[in-house]
């Protein structure tokens, strides 16, 4: 009965799957529309920006939003809005750049584990799970402490703390695909261990390893902010969100609109990449695929 | 039982071993000399280098990695070096406050979460569904700071009903007025966590066969969910619970610093300012051991769960 | 004839795939009298289960509908009674037994509170009265070691022993009408056979009615009075169980007949019916079965009707080809 009523759903390839599940679900359209938006506030921020980020104007100190500062000002005279405009930048580049490192390193860690197998593959996930099993958060605080705090480290910092799901992600499909006939006749044909990782192999992962990237760089951008709200981030006079609700939080009493409108900006940027990788997962994962089909 | 604890808690040994290589690793990558780090460079060679052997950074790396494991095994964490107690007794001082918080979060986050996706779960694609599945994924984007600002925002800079910051008091009103907007904070995210893992339980629970059969029996629509569902549905919610425990940690770091309450989040990140690395090892080596008792913990919670789990 | 238990009638159970609803039962109907076992069968994707699901409205809430048709029993129809009054009914007058007893007990409460439930619910029992008659039930299925077993988990017990012990479930409350759907498939031949034994005799001692839906017509000789072969959704054939076995009609149940393993026959004489059952998004518009049938012939592209054979009222038949239909589909 139930293989009946699936069938139809089944018989349609991955990636028309994917974007008829897309289409059915109309909140994946708004995550995209979000992450378009986002994007290109960061591309353009020098047009859309009202006042250079960094200038400081004293007679202007912590101003109230009005119409000539639309989010107000900071203790330095600075414009919020422009501040935000440009903190954009470094809250996606940290998150885009730290996911691509983790999903790269991370993949190719669990292709290498899973295709040489044995005491290797023992030992390097061994490593993994306990980088599993420490929260993000304190590994990166961790890190980014013991590095220094820098545009680089936070980046290595969150790079490293999430390559450790990619890893598992890689490695159990490698273990299949390794015994099945293509990747055999590959072996027959000559062709060398990095060929088949890389030609037979890592295609049949991708989309499950981009799916990931998407709902971790959600989890990057958290991660930055949380950092960058330590003081272990991208250091002043640069513009962070992170950084823009430190100072906020400082002066919470006095100036509300300081901690409020990057907070706003982070959750509105990690709700739609949620949003989007949600959708995603939903549409490759065949067993929740009818969930979000409303 | 006490067996299985005893054998489960021997299991763990290798998974505690590998986390203390992994700190010992990350400790060390500073980078340059940890003993110009700390004391600055301005300082003369001679503190630098007591301050070195004080360490043990003047030995080679081997016996520095054996020194650090026979120190920890045999229970000795070390010493802060700013406040010169040992780690021990910092953490045993500010304990109490982060349990206390810890405790709340899990209250507050299970006494939302469940009802909430166990009812979205049974009004799939209602509006109770959507309700739940909004509430989850907003709670699942915010930065544990992010909402403890907004909240501080809300209740104590705008509203005055909640105190800014956390004071040391012996009145119990004030300690409870002190601990609920932490404990919401932490549990509002736990509660999204919740509702997730439990709708998602729930629905592959409903469509398996033995509801149907109780259905099938005359079971209604009430006793269905409390006694043939829920019971089944909460085996991934304990798992989750008990994953989520070390981001709950992470959250609570944050959320000690936004309302300035004590707790293990203050201590670490005093360590961090104040360049405390001994503290800093010793902490993460607590926060190590934390996890494999949670997740000991979690272990035994699924025999109480599932008559199919047995202790041997 | 004896009194009717069940009559169903012009039923039609859809599911709603891509938007649009299909029919996976079409124009059933089927009485079942006092103390009478009826075996409902054919292949897998033919619509049995979805039949005896659709009865007691069983069928998923969302996706799922009864669209057409009644299902009278004692006087009511089931279609279209609310959910309240259907729960009395279930377990009650009218059991049901599954064919995965892996699946379809409870891992997390024990066997004892499983069947007592049911004399809970329906008779108001205390907990302790209903776990003494869970006893006697599990005894009268034959569980050894009863009393120690009460309180057993399912996952302690054989494929076997829970298929029992989903036996004593549904007795519990002395039904008038046991629906059991594959009771049997699930299990090794000869714990088959001793399963199948114990619900004929159980069925006589509680003189009970059963639908029996199996896609064995192996089975079917030892238990059933009459037999409806089902295929694609529609009851092609219909016939007192000796009149089947004797004088198959339909040219499907000749093919479930030959494709059907016997002691008096090689194995390698064994005919596997070719292709199969079609989904029910792509049903044919004239017979179901033309595409897979030998005999098919022009007169095969209008549906068939369900008639009764000859001047007999006990067999029925749906196929142009053995029985010529003048009336127009």
């Amino acid at each position: 009965m139930s293989a009946t009523v699936t069938s139809p759903m089944t018989a349609a390839r991955p990636g028309m799957a994917i974007l008829a599940t897309l289409r059915r679900n109309k909140l994946s359209w708004l995550g995209i529309a979000l992450i378009v938006l986002i994007v290109a506030v960061a591309v353009f921020a020098p047009l859309l920006a009202p006042y250079d980020p960094l200038k400081q104007n004293i007679i202007h100190r912590l101003e109230a939003p009005s119409a000539d500062f639309l989010l107000g000002t900071d203790t330095y005279g600075r414009d919020v809005l422009s501040r935000l405009i440009y903190g954009t930048r470094i809250s996606l580049m940290v998150g885009f750049v730290a996911v691509v490192i983790a999903m790269s390193v991370g993949s190719a860690i669990g292709i290498l584990a899973g295709y040489i197998g044995g005491l290797f593959d023992q030992v390097v996930m061994g490593v993994v799970d306990v980088m599993l099993a420490f929260p993000t958060l304190l590994l990166g605080l961790l890190i980014a402490a013991m590095l220094g705090a820098s545009l680089e480290n936070l980046i290595i910092a969150i790079a490293i703390t999430e390559m450790a799901p990619f890893a598992r992600v890689a490695r159990a499909p490698t273990i299949s695909l390794k015994e099945r006939e293509f990747v055999a006749a590959g072996r027959a044909l000559g062709f060398g261990p990095l060929r088949i990782m890389g030609v037979h192999i890592l295609p049949n992962m991708a989309s499950d390893v981009v799916v990931l990237g998407s709902l971790w760089m959600a989890s990057a951008i958290r991660t930055e902010a949380s950092l960058s709200f330590i003081g272990l981030g991208v250091q002043p006079p640069t513009a962070t969100w992170g950084g823009m609700i430190r100072e906020g939080f400082e002066n919470i009493l006095t100036a509300w609109w300081l901690a409020i409108f990057p907070s706003l900006a982070i959750l509105v940027t990690v709700l739609a990449l949620n949003i989007l990788g949600d959708a995603l997962r939903d549409a490759i994962d065949p067993k929740l695929r009818s969930e979000n089909a409303a | 039982m006490i067996r299985y604890i005893i054998k489960r808690l021997l299991l763990a040994i290798p998974t505690l071993l590998a986390m203390l290589t992994v700190i010992f690793v990350l400790v060390r990558l500073v980078p340059g000399d940890p003993a110009i780090a700390i004391l600055g460079d301005q300082a003369t060679e001679e503190s630098l280098q007591a301050l070195r052997s004080q360490l043990g950074l003047d030995k080679p790396i081997a016996v520095q990695y054996v020194d650090f494991l026979t120190q920890v095994l045999s229970g000795d964490l070390g010493s802060s070096m700013t406040s010169g107690r040992t780690v021990l007794q910092e953490v045993w001082q500010v304990l109490p406050y982060t349990l206390e918080l810890t405790a709340a979060a899990l209250l507050i986050g299970t006494a939302f979460g469940l009802p909430l996706g166990t009812w979205a779960a049974i009004r799939r694609n209602a509006w109770p569904d959507y309700l739940g599945r909004i509430i989850s994924l907003t709670g699942l984007s915010f930065p544990g700071f992010v909402s403890a600002i907004l909240l501080l925002l809300a209740f104590s800079v705008q509203l005055r009903w909640l105190p800014v910051m956390s004071t040391a008091t012996d009145d119990p009103i004030r300690h409870l007025e002190n601990l609920v907007l932490p404990a919401f904070n932490l549990g509002i995210i736990m509660a999204a966590y919740i509702t997730r893992v439990t709708r998602s339980s729930m629905l592959s629970v409903l469509s398996e066969d033995y509801i149907r059969t109780a259905r099938a029996k005359g079971v209604g629509p009430g006793r269905l969910v409390m006694r043939h569902a829920v019971r089944n549905a909460l085996i991934p919610v304990v798992t989750v619970v008990g994953l989520y425990f070390g981001t709950l940690i992470g959250n609570s770091v944050l959320t000690e610093i936004v309302f300035t309450r004590p707790g293990l989040g203050k201590l670490i990140l005093g360590a961090l300012t104040s360049r405390d690395y001994a503290l800093l090892q010793g902490l993460m080596v607590v926060f190590a051991a934390f996890i494999i008792l949670v997740n000991t913990l979690t272990d035994l919670a699924y025999g109480l769960i599932d008559p199919r789990v047995t202790y041997d | 004839m004896s009194e009717t238990i069940l009559d169903v009638r012009g039923l039609q159970s859809e599911f709603r795939i891509g938007g649009r609803w299909y029919p996976a039962v079409r124009d059933f109907s089927l009485a079942v009298a006092a103390n009478e076992t009826v075996a409902l069968v054919g292949e897998s994707g033919s619509g049995k289960s979805v039949t005896a699901l659709s009865i007691l409205n069983l069928l998923p809430a969302v996706g799922a509908r009864i669209a057409k048709g009644s299902v009278r029993f004692g006087g009511e129809d089931l279609v279209g009674l609310p959910e309240k009054a259907l729960a009395r009914l279930r377990g009650d007058s009218i059991a049901m037994i599954f064919q995965e007893p892996m699946t379809s007990l409870n891992p997390t409460m024990t066997v004892g509170d499983q069947i007592a439930e049911v004399i809970q619910i329906h008779r108001g029992a205390t907990r302790t009265a209903a776990l003494a008659e869970a006893l006697r039930l599990l005894e009268e299925v034959r569980i050894p070691a009863a009393r120690q077993r009460l309180h057993d988990y399912p996952h302690q017990f054989s494929g076997g022993m829970r298929q029992r012990v989903m036996i004593a479930m549904a007795l519990a409350c002395r039904p008038k009408l046991l629906l059991a759907d594959e009771p049997t498939t699930a299990l090794d031949v000869t714990i088959q056979a001793q399963v199948l034994a114990l619900l004929n005799e159980l069925k006589e001692s509680y003189g009970m009615s059963v639908l029996f839906i199996t896609h064995n017509l192996g089975v079917v000789a030892q238990t059933a009075d009459r037999v409806a072969v089902m295929y694609a959704g529609e009851i092609v054939e219909c016939a007192p169980v000796d009149e089947i076995f004797a004088r198959p009609t339909h040219p499907y149940t000749e093919a479930l007949l030959k494709a059907m393993p016997r002691v008096d026959r090689d194995t390698e004489a064994l005919e596997p019916i070719p292709g199969q059952v079609p989904a029910i998004t792509r049903m044919p518009a004239g017979c179901a079965f033309a595409p897979r049938c030998p005999l098919r012939a022009p007169q095969c592209e209008r549906h068939p009707e369900l008639l009764p054979l000859g001047p007999s009222a006990t067999h029925h038949l749906r196929c142009r080809v053995r029985a010529p239909q003048e009336s127009a589909a």
